[in-house]
This record gives structure tokens, sequence and C-alpha cells, in this order.
């Protein structure tokens, strides 16, 4: 059960299993949680770790139920809690990442065979799930402890994050003509102050989710995975070059949209995700551009600031389709 | 025997929700609470009733060209009936069920029954089928919003269970609840008749 090949062939044999594959991808996620510890303190541990035990005690007793062998030291379920932790507020109560890692592990995995045969990532059903059940909670985020972004017009004790100020803004802006001039003199100087803050966005020092808030880490870890081959360049590529190239278009700064928000945790480690992405070449670069669009229609046109999770999702069910038409010809066929 | 079979076919081994996958618009819409749930049941159990009842008589009169509209006409007139009686009697319910009840009027389980069951069978046959699938319809609808009610809401029948701490789980109010619920429970279903079959064979 632990050999399961999904690349398109030819197949070269190699003793990498799935146990360290994931065993490598958990550790390059550990220093952005460490970051989100020393930025957001010590209940970011005990979110992360509540969801991992959470998710490998639902995989256990699903299994156990189902008559299933059990795979819970496979590694898989210790990655979905802490995918799902690293999508969460950094101040939710406990219960929000255990009932979360649950739904992840049973209703977007177990349910349809397990590992392998979920046709979305789990971590991101959690997500979705927490997200419409308790709005409140998933959307109210902590200021940092430490290196607050100083931004005028951001409320440094709930410390809403980047992208939703940049909503708000947009906003304003875009509905100039009814405000007041001050309000309009502010927006624009809130959002000349967001477009310069690159380096505080690209080391990690605003709020927002445990795992995202660092681009470099998250960087860093990405780069370990392509050097290991255990995630390919397409994706992440594909799609954090769209959102780039988009928001040029649409004159707004790319490099704001690039760093700021989950963009580098989804297009980094939940896009890339083996069971739920294509396994073509021009099926993973479609993969992309798709989630790139769908990420900045969200960000700029849809009802939540931040539209990374939701563009995964959507297209993850895509991705059969993407195979499917994207298959390359036999060769002299 | 077999009256006994008409009647228990349509509760358990035909169950219109859980095994004819039949009348599932209404299930996902209606089934918020548990209030919904029993008024949409009794509606439907009403208007089965009656349309099984009219059908079989005129069944030998009916041409069997036109008797889709002739069957429809029949239904409409008692759905009518009932969504007329109900914002006379009960506004509130009529009013959290809506577009619901002029729905039943399209609602495959009853037009099913008038085709499958009471343009061939007799009168008194036709109204066993018609209580058997309309409890079975209404028991599905309550089950489901029985789960759906005390996880979204935090009640069942409208009376609280749990203390002010507790948080519901908004999303088994919302459509993608009514979809999860009703998945799990056919899967659970599935999954117990598998486990018979194979402990029998």
């Amino acid at each position: 059960m632990n050999q399961r090949f999904i690349s398109a062939s030819p197949h070269i044999h190699d003793n990498l299993n799935i146990q360290k594959i994931m065993v490598t991808v958990i550790i390059t996620l550990i220093p952005a949680g460490a970051w989100a510890i020393y930025l957001f303190g010590l209940q970011v541990l005990w979110i992360t770790l509540t969801a991992i035990v959470s998710a490998v005690l639902t995989e256990f007793v699903c299994q156990k139920i189902m008559k299933r062998p059990v795979s819970i030291l496979d590694g898989s379920a210790v990655l979905t809690g802490l995918l799902l932790a690293y999508n969460l507020p950094p101040d939710v109560p406990l219960w929000i990442p255990a009932v979360g890692s649950l739904v992840a592990v049973f209703i977007g995995k177990q349910i349809f065979g397990g590992l392998g045969f979920n046709p979305m990532n789990p971590a991101l059903i959690g997500r979705a799930f927490l997200m419409a059940s308790w709005p409140v909670h998933m959307t109210v985020f902590d200021a940092p402890l430490r290196n607050n972004m100083p931004v005028s017009g951001i409320d440094s004790v709930t410390g809403a994050t980047p992208l939703a100020v940049f909503k708000h803004m947009r906003e304003i802006l875009i509905h100039k003509s009814d405000l007041l001039p001050e309000q309009v003199t502010q927006a624009q100087q809130t959002m000349a102050e967001l477009n310069g803050a690159y380096m505080k966005l690209f080391i990690g020092q605003v709020g927002g989710c445990i795992g995202e808030v660092s681009a470099l880490l998250l960087f860093l870890g990405g780069c370990y995975l392509l050097y290991h081959h255990i995630i390919s360049w397409k994706i992440p590529v594909a799609y954090i070059g769209t959102v780039m190239i988009l928001t040029t278009i649409l004159g707004e700064n790319p490099l704001f949209h690039a760093l700021s928000g989950g963009l580098f945790l989804g297009a980094i480690y939940m896009a890339t995700d083996m069971v739920t992405s294509p396994v073509t070449f021009r099926g993973r670069l479609l993969f992309g551009v798709g989630c790139g669009i769908l990420t900045v229609v969200i960000r700029f046109w849809g009802g939540y600031p931040e539209g990374v999770s939701y563009s995964i999702l959507l297209m993850n069910l895509v991705t059969p389709l993407l195979d499917k038409y994207t298959r390359p010809k036999v060769f002299g066929g | 025997m077999s009256f006994k079979k008409d009647l228990i076919k349509g509760i358990f081994q035909e169950n219109p929700v859980f095994r004819l996958m039949l009348g599932l618009c209404p299930v996902l819409a209606t089934s918020t609470s548990v209030q919904n749930a029993l008024g949409m049941g009794s509606a439907v159990i009403f208007v089965l009733l009656c349309s099984n009842i009219i059908v079989s008589l005129v069944r030998n009169w009916v041409p069997a060209k036109i008797r889709i509209p002739i069957y429809i006409s029949i239904i409409a007139t008692f759905v009518t009936i009932v969504d007329l009686v109900m914002a006379g009697y009960l506004p509130d319910l009529h009013k959290s069920l809506g577009l619901f009840i002029p729905l039943i009027v399209v609602n495959c389980i009853i037009l099913g029954r008038a085709e499958a069951f009471a343009g061939k069978n007799g009168v008194f046959r036709s109204i066993l089928d018609a209580l058997g699938m309309g409890i079975g319809f209404t028991l599905a609808l309550t089950i489901i919003a029985t789960f759906r009610e005390i996880l979204g809401n935090g009640t069942w029948m409208g009376v609280p269970l749990f203390g002010p701490s507790f948080e519901p789980v908004l999303l088994m109010i919302l459509s993608p609840g009514a979809f999860i619920t009703i998945g799990l429970l056919i899967g659970l279903l599935n999954w117990t008749d598998h486990a018979r079959k194979i402990r029998h064979s």
C-alpha cells in the first residue's frame, strides 16, 4: 500500500515512498511554523499540535471502522493537519483545528477511499468547512506581537490582513465620488504604504494565517522540495506568474499581490498536492494559470479578501479533465 | 402479504429518498429544521394519497397518450388545496416552506407513483402505496432535518439542546450541509446493506 506511482510514464524506479515524501514536506514547513510562533506567540504551537493530533486520530478511527489497513505512519494525515493549521488565524479557539482536521480527513479523504482517491485537497476542505461554519472565528486576525506593519488606518489590535485592507481601500477608491475627499486621500496613502512594504511582506512581519505570513521561508522550503523533485516548478511558477501578470494588467502592484496572503503557501504546498493536481506538463501549466485567474478574480471582485484556497479547490475539481485533454501523443502514434 | 408489502416497501426497500433518489430538491431545501420537514412531509402525504386515489379511479378512462397532463392536473388540484389551507391555518409554516409547496406539483415521487403504481393498480393498493411512500419520504426528510437542525442550529423541533456556549455549525443549515448529510446517510445505508449481504453469504 505504500508504493503508489502517479507520474506520467516513463517510470524510473526510485526508493522514494509516500512516507519519505511526506516527512520531507513536513520538515520544509517547520521553519514557517516556527516563525509564526515567534510572531504570534505560543498558542500557534497548540493550534498546530491540536490539528495534527485530531487528523491522525480521525485517520486511525476511520481506517479501523472501515477495516482498512491503518496507515497513520505514512505521514499524510500529519501533513493534512499541519497544512490545515497553517490556514487558520493565529488566535482561533482550539476546538476549531480539532473539528477542522476531523472534517478534512473524514469528509475530505477517507470517505473517498483514503490517500490517493480524494478529489480535492483535504486540508482545504477542512478550511472551507470552518470558513462556512464559523466565519467570525476564521476572519478575525490577531496583530503580530512583534514588528507589526506600521500602516496607518490599520487597527493595530485586531490587525486586519494586508489583503483585507487592500480590498477595503480599493472599494473606497472605486466609489471615490460618494465619499469625503479626506477619506479618499487617506485611502490613497494607505494603498501607497501597503505597496511599499515589500520587505515586511517578504519576511513576514504582517498579520495573517499561521503558515502564510513568511513568503521567504515558504520560498526556501519550496526550493528544497524542487531540488529533491518532490514538487515540479510548473504549478507554482504558472500560478504566481499568472497572479502577477493579471494584477499588472489590472493596474495594481504585482509584487504586493504575489507576496501577500496565502499565495506562496497555496502555490508551493497545496496546489502541488500529488493526488489532486494534473500529472501532464501542459495540464500542470493550465492548472496553475487557472488557479491564478481565480485567485485574482476572488481578490478583486469576490466576497472574501483572499481567494487562494477556493481557487485551488475549484481547480482540483477539473484536474481529471485537464489530465484527459492534455495527454501527450503516443510517440509514433 | 402483498398488501403489507405495498405499504412497507416505500418505507424501507424502496424509500423514495434513500433508495429511489426521487424528490431530492424538496429534501435538500426543506430539511433545515424538523418542523419544516414534518410540514413538508404531511403536505406530500396528503397530495400523494389523494392523487393516487383519483388516478387509480380514473385509470381505465385515461388515454395513454395524454396521461401525463391529466395526472399533473389532478396533482395540481390537491397542491392548490394544500397551499391555500396551509396559508390560512399555518401561515408561519407556509412562509418558511415558501415556493416548495407549489413545487410539490412537479415532485417526482408523486408523478412517479401515479405513473408507476396508481395508473396500473386498484384503489386499495394505491392507497397503501401512497401511505408507504409518503411515510418513507417524511421519515427520510425528518432524519436528515434532525442532523441538520441539531448541528446547524443547536435545537430539535425548536427546543434548544445545548448550553449557550455551543456555536452552531452554520454550514449544516446552508445548502452544502444538506448535500453532505444526504450523501453520508446514503453511504451509511449502502455500507450496512453491503455488510449484511456479506454476512449472509
